[in-house]
């Protein structure tokens, strides 16, 4: 039988969660033995290569493309997993939740401190997705099955999680396992 | 008349004296009951409902309900422990808490009191309100942020300090801790050694330059659930 897939995707966050995931160690090689990784910036694979069991998602959805990338993974992948207080809540990006979207451009691209814009532009190139008026956790943008919080959640969380997953039992982790910070 | 009183929780016969509420018999009799606005040398205020039990069928704060001879406690159902969720669940989406670069986090009793409750995400919608911070003061700063509303700090200051430096302003989602003067705390008389810094449960009142002195791994809530400590009063008296 074919070894499951995992897919694996970094949204409005800071790749922590993945350092997170390769702060398995030597873990590593069990891990592969268990399951094969579909699209993920782990093996650089652009595109989902068919269903995969479990989906793990960093960082919430901020622009207009991390919603699409979001609704790809709920799509082809049986769990999803909010991985990191980001993917949780919202994060670091949700900070700028309660200041209007164009408070945040005009500080970002105008009046910041050490911003050299004299023309003023925003940029608004057809390429760049556009911009979200709030960040929001994946949870309020698809249907999200288990939550690891964490910034970023222990490597051994991820790996007790994903084990227990891909053997068929509960994930049922220590109290020292399930922490916000 | 005899003083003490006999009552049950969750089944488990209690003793406590007459006078006491039924927070102050568990945790005497190393009852662990959940509560964030509670605290020990402060008088009940009844804010947060997160210590309801049901009292002879009758939900309850168990900070401010009184013990009665014979009384039936619950307390650790799974009714109640679901009340007590979506509690701390509203009480996380009203305000922002962001554990991941708050100074109290570890130390924090509404972050412990998730933990216990096994909150991974709150199920709610964030509100993200905007909300102020008061630095003005040298060596104090308040972060309406992270203010769940407990009323500790103002029982606190007028009750142990012998001060009033706060009082609650506004009324439903626009109240707030205000403070004793016309703008800033820097113009009250709050000082650094105030028990009203002590007694805050998250992370609102803070002293500054002190932040992240204990290690992760060694704080207080890092190993161990909030509430181990009044159980483990009661694990030493069965032996």
């Amino acid at each position: 039988m074919a070894k499951p897939k995992v897919a694996t995707t970094s949204l409005a966050g800071c790749f922590g969660c993945h350092m997170s995931l390769l702060d398995i160690d030597d873990r590593i090689l069990k891990l592969v033995e268990l399951i094969d990784f579909d699209k993920s910036p782990i093996n650089d694979i652009k595109k989902f290569t068919g269903r995969c069991a479990v989906g793990l998602i960093e960082g919430g959805c901020c622009n207009e493309e991390n919603v699409r990338v979001l609704q790809d993974f709920r799509n082809h992948c049986a769990i999803l997993i909010s991985v990191g207080d980001c993917a949780t809540m919202g994060g670091i990006p949700a900070l700028r939740n309660n200041i209007p979207l164009q408070e945040c451009y005009d500080e970002a691209y105008k009046n910041g401190p050490s911003v050299h814009n004299p023309s003023g532009q925003i940029p608004n190139d057809p390429e760049l997705p556009l911009l979200l008026d709030k960040v929001f956790p994946c949870h309020e943008v698809v249907k999200i099955d288990y939550h690891l919080p964490g910034c970023p959640p222990p490597a051994d969380t991820l790996w007790e999680a994903l084990v227990a997953l891909l053997t068929d039992k509960p994930v049922d982790l220590p109290y020292t396992l399930i922490k916000y910070d | 008349m005899s003083d003490t009183i006999t009552f049950t929780i969750d089944g488990v016969e209690i003793q406590g004296r007459r006078g006491q509420t039924i927070l102050e018999a568990a945790d005497d009799a190393g009852v662990y009951i959940p509560r964030l606005c509670a605290f020990k040398d402060l008088s009940p205020y009844g804010a947060c409902r997160v210590c309801t039990v049901m009292a002879n069928g009758r939900p309850q704060a168990a900070c401010t309900q009184p013990i009665a001879e014979g009384m039936v406690v619950e307390n650790d159902t799974e009714q109640l422990k679901k009340v007590r969720r979506d509690i701390v669940e509203m009480l996380f989406v009203e305000g922002n808490h962001f554990c991941m670069f708050c100074e109290k986090s570890g130390n924090c009793e509404l972050q412990a009191m998730a933990y216990r409750l096994g909150i991974a995400a709150p199920k709610y919608p964030y509100l993200n309100p905007k909300r102020e911070v008061d630095a003005s003061h040298p060596d104090i700063l308040v972060d309406h942020n992270r203010c769940i509303l407990c009323a500790r700090c103002v029982r606190a200051s007028k009750d142990l300090d012998g001060k009033n430096v706060f009082q609650f302003i506004g009324r439903g989602p626009h109240k707030k801790v205000g403070v004793n003067a016309e703008a800033n705390l820097s113009d009250t008389n709050a000082d650094v050694t105030d028990k009203a810094l002590d007694v805050c449960p998250v992370g609102a009142l803070l002293r500054k330059r002190v932040g992240y002195a204990v290690p992760v791994g060694k704080r207080l809530y890092d190993l161990e659930p909030i509430g181990s400590d009044i159980e483990a009063k009661r694990a030493g008296q069965e032996k």
